[in-house]
């Protein structure tokens, strides 16, 4: 399995949500809908104070439990990657995946109904190209690639610099990074 | 201290700013379900032990309302897809690792053994309805089929029930995103609370004093069983992980407090086992319509409850400012 995963160096990222209008941009979301989101983290006691922000969206989990989930297969992982996609026409908008995603990532798609999340942008991974969210970054802070090719700007990442996962108890083995 | 606040806008509906994809049709759907299991489950007992005529109802008049009941639950879930036009997909592929594929099939099961118990009681349960349809040759011949293989339909009926009533658990219990619902209690519990359920419609619809006698004594021991069921499973929650706890915190002293102590145990489960125990014992007989009402008033929150709660209760809490409203200023 081709594993993608993606980098988002927290010590870079100012929190502009540039991120968030290229996805609404790329994938057309109707108004009110967000597939990403930017949290600001603050940690500590006044005046030993330290703030993150953090681009967040689907983290494509290995160990995806929105897929076990589905009961008609409908979201499913996109050829032999952990991209975790939803096939509209086979989603009866049981919504049992929206309950089983810890990380709340996905949403109901106005007017059809289907559930809808976060793709990768899999259709520029196609070309070649990075997610439309990476690519806009004017910090440079979010990175995309293979993890398996141990040459890769992610893998070259993660093997020199601290990083966390969101939520690791949950068991899901989240594919986004974050580095600290 | 940690504050995570959302900087930009997160107002998904019915995910933000808490999850409310499942409102009253699934907790409703989840009652039906169990009040199925449990009338199947009392239904086939009686007739497995040839108790048909010490138990006139449980084993000829309570049957019917199997499917009748099941079809209601049915609509409910059909209510709650957002996706409605694709149905059909849920029987198109089986998912083993999707309790709700498993429901779903089950459903497909528990149908036909649903009506085939109904057929083989409806002529001396009801005598004008069994004359009905056997002015139809498919109705007769699936009477008949069903009295042949009465015993072969009990038996499948006990099984499918107890497959149903632990289904309807299990559904909320696999989610492990969800804090409040990840206990394995939930299975047992609803299979007790469906059983209850039934026993209370049992008591609704009989006329008969030894079956009310005895069905007031096996509520009293389910009810019993309920809320030893719920203290264990409160105990387990507020023992586990700290969002485990966070969830059981809920029902101590949080949003869901009144709800939980005034609107369900108190109504749904005191009132009723005490009431149900002062009829065995010969008093307040004038209120023994009031006790199964309120079971099955219990039956019912401690589902809506339970789905509420669990939607809740969840991993990620961040602070989010987002105020709709204001947005609407600037329109």
């Amino acid at each position: 399995m081709i594993r993608y995963a993606m980098v988002i160096d927290t010590q870079l990222c100012i929190g502009c949500g540039d991120c968030v209008v290229a996805c609404k941009t790329e994938n057309k979301l109707p108004a009110g809908l967000n597939r990403d989101w930017v949290v600001e983290a603050t940690r500590g006691r006044y005046p030993d104070l330290t703030t993150e922000f953090r681009s967040e969206r689907c983290n494509h989990c290995s160990h995806a439990t929105c897929v076990h989930a589905c009961p008609t297969g409908a979201s499913h992982l996109w050829k032999d990657t952990n991209i975790v996609l939803v096939e509209a026409n086979k989603c009866t908008g049981c919504k049992a995946c929206i309950a089983a995603c810890p990380y709340d990532a996905r949403l109901i798609m106005a007017p059809d109904g289907y559930v809808d999340k976060c793709t990768f942008c899999h259709h520029r991974v196609e070309k070649g190209q990075d997610p439309a969210c990476v690519s806009s970054c004017p910090t440079h802070c979010m990175h995309f690639g293979v993890l398996n090719d141990p040459n890769s700007a992610v893998s070259r990442l993660l093997a020199t610099r601290q990083q966390k996962v969101l939520l690791e108890e949950t068991g899901n083995q989240p594919n986004v990074y974050y580095l600290t | 201290m940690l504050e995570e606040v959302l900087v930009t806008v997160r107002d998904n509906p019915h995910i933000d700013p808490a999850l409310t994809v499942w409102t009253w049709e699934i907790p409703a759907y989840l009652f039906m379900g169990g009040l199925t299991a449990g009338i199947m489950l009392f239904a086939s007992l009686m007739i497995l032990r040839g108790k048909e005529d010490d138990f006139p109802f449980v084993a000829r008049k309570l049957p019917l309302w199997a499917p009748i009941v099941l079809s209601v639950g049915m609509l409910f879930l059909f209510l709650d897809l957002s996706h409605k036009a694709y149905v059909w997909r849920f029987y198109t592929a089986f998912q083993p690792a999707s309790p709700m594929s498993w429901g779903s099939w089950i459903l497909l099961l528990v149908y036909p053994v649903s009506i085939l118990l109904a057929a083989c009681t409806l002529r001396s349960g009801y005598p004008w309805l069994g004359r009905l349809v056997d002015r139809f040759r498919a109705g007769t011949a699936i009477i008949n089929f069903a009295c042949r293989h009465r015993a072969l339909v009990a038996q499948w009926g006990l099984v499918l029930a107890v497959f149903l009533g632990f289904y309807t658990g299990i559904l909320l219990s696999a989610f492990s995103a969800r804090p409040f619902w990840n206990t394995g209690f939930l299975a047992p519990l609803f299979l007790i609370s469906g059983m209850s359920a039934a026993a209370a419609v049992v008591l609704l619809g009989t006329r008969n004093e030894h079956e009310r006698q005895t069905f007031t004594r096996i509520d009293i021991v389910l009810i019993t069983i309920k809320v030893a069921l719920i203290a264990l499973l409160l105990v387990n929650l507020a023992t586990g992980s700290r969002v485990q706890i966070e969830a059981s915190h809920m029902v101590f002293g949080g949003d869901f407090a009144v709800p939980f102590w005034v609107f369900f145990v108190i109504p749904g489960l005191m009132v009723p086992l005490i009431l149900e125990y002062w009829e065995l014992k010969g008093q307040r007989r004038a209120w023994m319509m009031i006790s199964p009402v309120l079971a099955l008033y219990g039956s019912y929150m401690l589902r809506h409850l339970t789905v509420d709660l669990g939607q809740t209760s969840s991993y990620v809490s961040y602070v989010n400012t987002f105020d709709p409203t204001l947005l609407e200023l600037l329109r």
